[in-house]
């Protein structure tokens, strides 16, 4: 099986998610690896946790609808995406994007799309918790911009 | 005789705003998302919060309002996704 999802309340070790790409793989000549990480400060407030709420079932059935999407688009070897849920603290890591091809063009393009495409069409909701209060975090525009991208 | 429904789940935001986050409706099998939406808030005041910029999943696969829903089928409402 070349594709990896992962939908999981614990941490990920970027170590393992590597070899998980590379072991016994002498076909593909690039990885990329992409982490998310949570940031202390959002919008003007100081953020003390994060509660990452998905949809059971349709988050994982997305997540292989987009490697899907991008198998069809560009020639690539393993594709990994694991994303967090449940609670968070600054600096933990939030999702974790790694592609292998056998050269540099596709894994870049491949892991660029699939992060652009999770935020947009991937059933999760994040939930800050800051000095002024708990808030549900609001879609950005330049996420869906950055998303029409990579349209026709 | 079996009794013909459908789940509707609700996340994020509009969980919160709902009095419950999943009910069964009953649902005779005719009739579009939009037409399950009037239902929904049909049931009373503490139920309309399920309008603005919502969207909306039929077994686990985004729809729009115009899409069937038969007896059965898990239809979902949620805000905008904010995953990554």
């Amino acid at each position: 099986m070349s594709d990896r999802i992962g939908v999981q309340e614990d941490d990920f070790s970027v170590a393992a998610e590597y070899a998980w790409l590379t072991d016994s793989n002498s076909v593909d000549g690039a990885v990329v690896s992409f982490v998310g990480r949570l940031r202390d400060v959002n919008a003007g407030a100081s953020v003390q946790g994060l509660w990452l709420e998905h949809y059971p079932g349709m988050t994982e059935r997305a997540l292989q609808a987009l490697i899907d999407e991008a198998r069809a688009r560009w020639q690539l070897g393993r594709v990994a995406i694991i994303h967090r849920v449940g609670q968070l603290r600054p600096a933990d890591q939030i999702v974790w994007v790694g592609v292998t091809s056998p050269h540099r063009a596709e894994a870049f393009a491949a892991a660029e799309f699939l992060m652009d495409a999770l935020k947009t069409r991937a059933p999760f909701w994040k939930k800050e918790q800051t000095d002024r209060g708990e808030r549900w975090v609001e879609a950005r525009d330049t996420d869906a911009q950055r998303a029409r991208r990579w349209d026709a | 005789m079996t009794e013909r429904t459908v789940t509707v789940l609700f996340f994020a935001r509009l969980r919160e705003a709902m009095p419950q986050p999943e009910l069964q409706l009953a649902w005779n099998g005719h009739g579009t998302v939009a037409e399950l939406r009037r239902a929904i808030t049909a049931q009373g005041r503490e139920w309309t919060a399920l309008t603005g910029d919502l969207l909306v999943a039929v077994n686990q696969e985004m729809a729009t309002d115009d899409h069937a829903v038969a007896p059965g089928d898990e239809v979902a409402f949620f805000p905008p996704v904010t995953g990554g």
